[in-house]
């Protein structure tokens, strides 16, 4: 029964630390023809071999003929053909591949036949709320972003194992309970939006956080998950929240070029150039705010949103909005008081009331689990520095540096630490 | 067609039954089995008596053949017993799980929704 399992589809084979085109043509386009496959295959394992042969022979006519004008659709019509020829092999005809064997060859009518839906309906079977929040992650990125194992573990810092045995588990339970591929009814759709939202912004976190070694350069999660983003506002334009999430990732990632420096370390906001902001991405997102907060459903993504775009419309750190900042915060901590949300309002707090004020704040989450995030310490540690208190303020930095963190938070925080001493 | 085991956990009723609750909880469930009934989903199901008329029995050793312990109650003491069952014939689990939100179950305690493995599939 199991069959051995082979690279993610697209998979990046490193030359000399150099990213090759045609590579990251398959990533990019593997995550479209995949989702084809699945819902003509009706299962994942099977989409993934036809798709990874596909790409063998892609590999060879490719680099002699060069890409074709649609590289997505040439992928699909030879996995497809590569899966007919498969089920014609096996000669096993269980009601489940003469129902795939039908699907693939009416597929053959119009291979280009705009697939953004078998995107939407992957992501959907990805999220299910059947499956742990952990694996609806892993998967989404395996599978839609073509990702392999190796590089979804350097995202959660986890190990390779740990992300394997979550994806594996997972699509065992989308083939045994039967996880359906297909976009939920609307009357369904508040319950099972959630956890889409939520894993398109997990992905997007995950690459804003570079840089996080070298998956930062070769991989852009950022630009992908806005991609994805656009896709739920294009195929959802009445859900508010997905109009959130694409605002929100447009205005946190127009500020991203500014935050690092041409060695890769951190500039804090406070610091940044911010004639290096894409200033049309933020014009972009006020926009969307603008009409999204018109509808009077304000959402947890919105309000981020909002403020994202208080941050990038404001000309310099110190004539930003704080107390409209702080007042968002406000409200979002009384719906959803996470330790990112109540961390971030003692920042703004700082900002408007005096670095005493935003401690008093972060006094609330000690002895709680937020003490095992390494940017409540360093909050922490900015405001006692703030205050004159540096010996308080060194030790919270090395509270923050035994926490959980990449090398490029680790290495801002040492510098601050040795700054003080 | 998947089968699914839709398995109805909920506190037990201590003390005196209170007949118009039961009443209510009948014709939630009769409600329920002439709607999923007419759909034509319901393989099967039981209502259970309570824990306390559960008795546990184990042969040691790990092996057949082994000593067999009788234990007075049910498998795992917990505040949720499980009260009873559907199997549910659905195409997909989506369909399994918007049929079990209808168990009045549902709302008295919890259902988990387990697919029943096909044996015709198997090896």
């Amino acid at each position: 029964m199991a069959r051995p399992r082979r690279s993610a589809p697209g998979h990046r084979h490193e030359r000399d630390g150099l990213i090759d085109p045609l590579d990251e043509i398959i990533r990019i386009e593997g995550g479209q023809v995949l989702a084809t496959l699945i819902r003509l295959t009706g299962d994942i394992d099977r989409a993934e071999d036809a798709l990874h042969d596909a790409l063998v022979v892609a590999a060879d006519v490719w680099r002699r003929d060069g890409v074709p004008d649609k590289p997505g659709a040439w992928l699909t019509t030879v996995a497809r053909n590569k899966e007919l020829d498969r089920i014609r092999r096996e000669a096993r005809r269980a009601p489940k591949e003469v129902e795939a064997f039908r699907l693939l060859t009416e597929s053959d009518a119009n291979p280009d036949v705009d697939n953004r839906d078998d995107r939407l309906r992957l992501l959907f079977t990805c999220c299910h709320p059947a499956l742990s929040p952990e694996s609806q992650v892993a998967l989404a990125l395996r599978t839609i972003c073509g990702l392999s194992t190796v590089d979804i573990a350097r995202v959660f810092l986890v190990p390779e194992a740990t992300i394997g045995q979550r994806i594996s588990r997972a699509k065992a339970k989308i083939a045994k309970a039967r996880i359906p591929y297909r976009v939920p009814d609307p009357h369904e759709l508040p319950d099972r939006l959630r956890p889409v939202l939520a894993t398109v912004y997990a992905v997007f976190t995950a690459g804003h956080h570079a840089p996080m070694g070298e998956l930062g350069e070769r991989v852009d999660l950022a630009d992908e998950a806005i991609r994805l983003a656009r896709v739920l506002v294009e195929l959802m334009p009445d859900e508010a929240e997905c109009v959130g999430l694409l605002a929100l990732t447009l205005a946190t990632n127009a500020r991203r070029l500014a935050r690092t420096d041409s060695a890769g370390e951190i500039v804090l906001l406070a610091d940044q150039d911010r004639s290096l902001w894409d200033h049309a991405a933020i014009a972009e997102a006020a926009a969307l705010v603008d009409s999204v907060l018109r509808r009077g459903r304000p959402g947890a993504y919105q309000m981020q949103a909002a403020i994202a775009c208080l941050h990038g419309t404001a000309p310099t750190y110190a004539d930003t909005d704080w107390p409209q900042i702080a007042e968002l915060y406000l409200l979002l901590e009384n719906r959803w008081p996470t330790p990112v949300v109540r961390v971030n309002r003692a920042v703004a707090v700082a900002e408007v009331a005096g670095p005493q004020a935003g401690l008093a704040l972060l006094d609330e989450l000690v002895g709680g689990p937020t003490e095992r995030w390494h940017l409540y310490w360093s909050t922490r540690a900015d405001f006692q520095r703030r205050l004159g208190d540096t010996a308080a303020a060194a030790e919270s930095y090395r509270q923050a540096l035994s926490c959980p963190c990449n090398d490029s938070d680790r290495r801002f925080m040492e510098r601050r630490l040795a700054a003080l001493e | 067609m998947p089968r699914y085991a839709a398995l109805i956990y909920g506190t037990e009723e201590t003390g005196e039954p209170n007949p118009e609750l039961w009443g209510t909880i009948m014709s939630e469930y009769m409600h329920f089995g002439e709607v999923a009934g007419a759909a034509g989903v319901i393989g099967g199901g039981e209502a259970l008596q309570p824990t306390n008329m559960a008795t546990t029995i184990q042969v040691t050793g790990g092996a057949k053949g082994g000593d067999v312990i009788a234990t007075d109650g049910p498998f795992a003491e917990t505040k949720e017993a499980l009260g009873g069952f559907y199997l549910l014939d659905c195409k997909d689990l989506d369909e399994a799980l918007s049929w079990a939100a209808q168990i009045p179950g549902a709302w008295r305690g919890r259902v988990e929704v387990r697919p029943v493995i096909d044996m015709s599939e198997m090896g």
